[in-house]
């Protein structure tokens, strides 16, 4: 426990933890509503879409690659699963394995090239979201889904408790998703030889190989995990919207890859950690619920979006060459 | 911990347990082995020497399981042949490579760098108090004491070696193959390794060394293997080998060089510095070059060398002291400012930094000087380019047939003479060559000498940084050696000799 501690205090995570209480606090004194169990849940909810992903993703940059194909990815599982629902044949457990298992095989096909080409991993995701996409809008026409099963639209609850005002607050479907997959992820990470080996082949690829890793299943098990989260992510958001769209994630992935980067990972590979992750994701949502609530336009949150962003990689970036020049300087 | 507890003496009797029979391998059109024998027997301390390119790394990739031998190459281990190996079956049979980079995991912990192979291998959930006691057993077994929850990143390189060698110890190591184990150490810390290497041996552990400098491994090394052009040159004695004979065996010609140790303390001085000052890199430096002198500086890796020449050429800006370029005191803002001042800067890494390999020779020799090509319209003159391009190409004497070819198609030798090209055709002055003879074969190095002792003799200042003695030694007037980023020792003409600079280096 000490030594966890030891590790925390100078980093990434206790940063953000800072500065996400800092925003909360100003933001519960500012807007009465921030601080309401209603507007927490609902925060929470909404922004369980990109906390799987990001949890997904996180995994992926670990092993030193980068995933930008996963919201198409996404928009393809949730498309067919639904579409195969409406058509009476899927109830939940259906839904959610063929979302799974279409990620994951969307995934696999992002490993393989990257693996057997070689190719750089940010080309071949890029070239397989605009492959995955341009294949969902020709089969599907660009058109959407409105009428979803009732079962679907109904959602999953857990624990049910109703306040004194009458409001209804339920563990939903969203909600547990999101913590499954985190503790999940974080258990395989740290606790398990696979993480570890996909922390080692991240931190040094040459020495991964040389040491008999199985560095190709690996890398198909890296990106078929991101492919599988993705799925369950696209059924989190169609649940949520209650439709689904075939353009409707498009342009998220970028504000995944943001989360993950603001909560320590290295797009170098081999850094990063779930918790870091989900703060960062937590930050970009606080921030945006609390300029909502305050009433600024979507453009100038946005704006502060990006602002914020940028501060945090500065101060990363500054972090790091300080450590660097603090060695140094142990040295001479 | 070892199967194999062979006493040392009975094991010098004893036959070969690994023995490597007539080993050959081909990369495309190189034969980089051919017929290469080599036995090792429990408890030897065996030297592999050779130059760059000698093959010493194949045969090295070969052990491990890494590469495969050609067709009939044979691999007897404890009497079993092997037709070649995977690194899982080379592992298993007792065989553990330190190769020169660690191959270490610097975003991991020391405790799961030791035990990678024991604990993090199949896949299952780690039990990290197991991994905790077989990496401290490790640490134990060779009477080391790191953090075991450190990770590996914050560690200086020779506590990272001692990760790397109680690695091989958790993986019940029988035969360790250090490769250059030695390049970046201390003297101190050269000893140490050598005392451990002792202690390995006694317990019937075979080591191979991998080096060239034959007089750190002679007090423990017993037999050398000599490797030329990936032709075995033999087997001997450590007793009957010199260095001039290693030299001679390593590159089949006999070398005697006189130290160069040229007074030109009366030329004009073209590059000074006073105090120069950089925190983290190197401080309060004062050296001056003369106008047809090269001066050498040396020191081991991290010595603040190569981040002093960085600043020299404007790249990173000192944070006090001065710079005086033709007794004018100069501020070098960029390294455009550096070559304005007649500055020019040849990298340690060609690679990366001196050359792009896959356009033409002829590209990369005036990439320095496009300005001075342009024509009256600001584009570039054919004649003009044509012009720059074979002169720097006849000056070098570059061995191509088209200066159209890519760099890529050259050899080091030849690469490193673009570089100095691309540098000469910007009429410098003073010219900063960082290890200068990096990857490059003895006998093209011998032609870099030539060219770099001839640019002195035109007048120009040169200061020439290398971590080989000898090439300091022979090749420059006056040297300076660095530790810690400050100069230790200073050479003057007729003061260097092979042992003090080497006692002066490492002490």
């Amino acid at each position: 426990m000490a030594d966890f501690l030891r590790g925390w205090r100078h980093s990434q995570e206790l940063r953000l933890l800072a500065v996400i209480a800092a925003m909360g606090a100003v933001l519960a004194v500012v807007t009465p509503g921030f601080a309401s169990a209603q507007n927490l849940m609902d925060m929470l909810t909404s922004s369980a879409f990109t906390g799987i992903l990001a949890v997904g993703l996180l995994v992926v940059l670990i092993a030193g690659g980068v995933d930008i194909s996963f919201a198409a990815t996404a928009s393809i599982t949730q498309y067919v699963a639904l579409t195969l629902a409406n058509q009476g044949m899927l109830g939940w457990p259906g839904v959610v394995a063929v979302a799974i298992g279409l990620g994951g095989l969307l995934g696999v096909i992002n490993a393989l090239l990257v693996t057997t080409l070689g190719l750089s991993s940010i080309i071949v995701t890029i070239a397989t979201q605009s492959l995955f996409y341009g294949l969902l809008m020709t089969f599907t026409n660009g058109q959407d889904i409105f009428a979803l099963p009732d079962w679907f639209n109904a959602g999953l609850h857990w624990g049910i408790h109703v306040d004194a005002q009458g409001g209804e607050q339920a563990l939903n479907l969203q909600i547990v998703l999101l913590v499954v997959v985190g503790l999940l992820t974080s258990w395989l990470l740290t606790r398990t030889s696979i993480g570890r080996q996909v922390f080692a082949m991240g931190g040094n690829p040459e020495a991964a190989r040389r040491i008999g890793f199985p560095v190709f299943r690996l890398n198909l098990l890296v990106y078929g995990f991101m492919g599988a989260v993705a799925g369950l992510a696209s059924l989190v958001h169609a649940q949520l919207v209650q439709s689904v769209s075939p353009s409707a994630l498009v342009g998220r992935e970028l504000d995944v890859l943001a989360a993950v980067v603001l909560g320590g990972a290295s797009l170098n590979g081999g850094i990063g950690s779930v918790s870091g992750t989900l703060l960062g994701v937590a930050l970009l949502a606080v921030l945006q619920n609390g300029l909502t609530l305050l009433g600024v336009s979507s453009y100038w949150s946005q704006l502060c979006t990006g602002s914020v962003i940028i501060a945090a990689v500065v101060m990363m970036a500054h972090q790091q060459q300080q450590t660097i020049h603090r060695k140094k300087a142990a040295l001479t | 911990m070892n199967p194999v507890r062979t006493p040392a003496s009975e094991a010098a009797a004893s036959p070969g347990f690994f023995e490597l029979q007539a080993i050959s391998k081909r990369y495309g059109g190189v034969q980089a082995l051919s017929g290469v024998n080599l036995t090792l027997r429990a408890g030897e301390v065996h030297c592999l020497c050779g130059q760059n390119g000698s093959g010493k790394s194949t045969l090295i990739k070969i052990l491990a399981g890494v590469e495969q031998p050609d067709a009939g190459s044979r691999i007897v281990i404890d009497g079993e042949l092997h037709a070649r190996l995977s690194p899982t079956a080379s592992r298993r049979l007792g065989v553990q490579v330190i190769y020169q980079d660690l191959s270490l995991f610097p975003n991991l912990t020391v405790a799961e760098n030791i035990a990678v192979g024991q604990h993090l291998g199949r896949w299952h959930q780690v039990d990290h108090a197991a991994m905790l006691r077989s990496a401290q057993a490790a640490m134990d077994s060779i009477d080391v004491a790191l953090d075991l929850h450190a990770p590996v990143s914050t560690l200086g390189i020779a506590q990272r070696q001692l990760v790397a060698i109680c690695r091989a110890m958790a993986s019940d190591a029988r035969l360790l193959v250090m490769d250059e184990p030695t390049a970046s150490l201390t003297r101190h810390e050269v000893d140490a390794l050598l005392a451990l290497t002792k202690q390995l041996k006694s317990r019937g552990v075979a080591i191979m060394f991998v080096s060239h400098r034959l007089d750190e491994v002679m007090e423990v090394a017993e037999r050398v293997t000599v490797l030329r052009d990936g032709v075995s040159q033999g087997c001997f004695g450590v007793q009957e080998m010199t260095d001039q004979r290693l030299t001679t065996l390593m590159t089949g010609r006999e070398f005697h060089y006189t130290p160069r140790q040229v007074d030109h303390s009366a030329a004009p001085v073209v590059l000074a510095t006073r105090g120069l000052s950089r925190e983290g890199d190197y401080a309060d430096i004062d050296l001056e070059v003369h106008a047809g002198e090269i001066l050498g500086i040396t020191g081991l890796l991290g010595s603040g060398r190569t981040e002093l020449a960085l600043s020299l050429f404007g790249m990173t800006r000192p944070d006090k002291g001065e710079l005086h370029v033709d007794g004018q005191a100069v501020t070098l803002r960029s390294n455009r400012d550096a070559i304005r001042h007649g500055i020019a800067y040849l990298a340690e890494d060609r690679l990366s930094h001196g050359l792009v390999v896959a356009q033409s020779i002829g590209a990369n020799i005036i990439v320095s000087v496009l300005d001075t090509l342009k024509n009256a319209f600001g584009l570039l003159g054919h004649q003009a380019t044509g012009d720059a391009v074979a002169h720097g190409v006849a000056e070098l004497r570059i061995k191509t047939r088209n200066p159209e070819n890519a760099v890529s198609t050259l050899s080091g030798g030849n690469q490193q003479r673009v570089v100095l090209a691309k540098w000469l055709a910007t009429r410098p002055r003073v010219l900063i060559l960082d290890s200068p003879t990096v990857g490059v074969d003895v006998a093209a190095k011998d032609g870099i000498y030539e060219v770099i002792r001839g640019l002195a003799a035109q007048g120009m200042a040169v200061i020439m940084i290398s971590d080989e003695i000898p090439e300091v030694l022979y090749h420059s007037d006056r040297i300076l050696v660095m530790q810690r980023g400050r100069i230790a020792h200073r050479f003057n003409v007729g003061q260097a000799t092979a042992a003090t600079l080497q006692e002066a280096v490492h002490g």
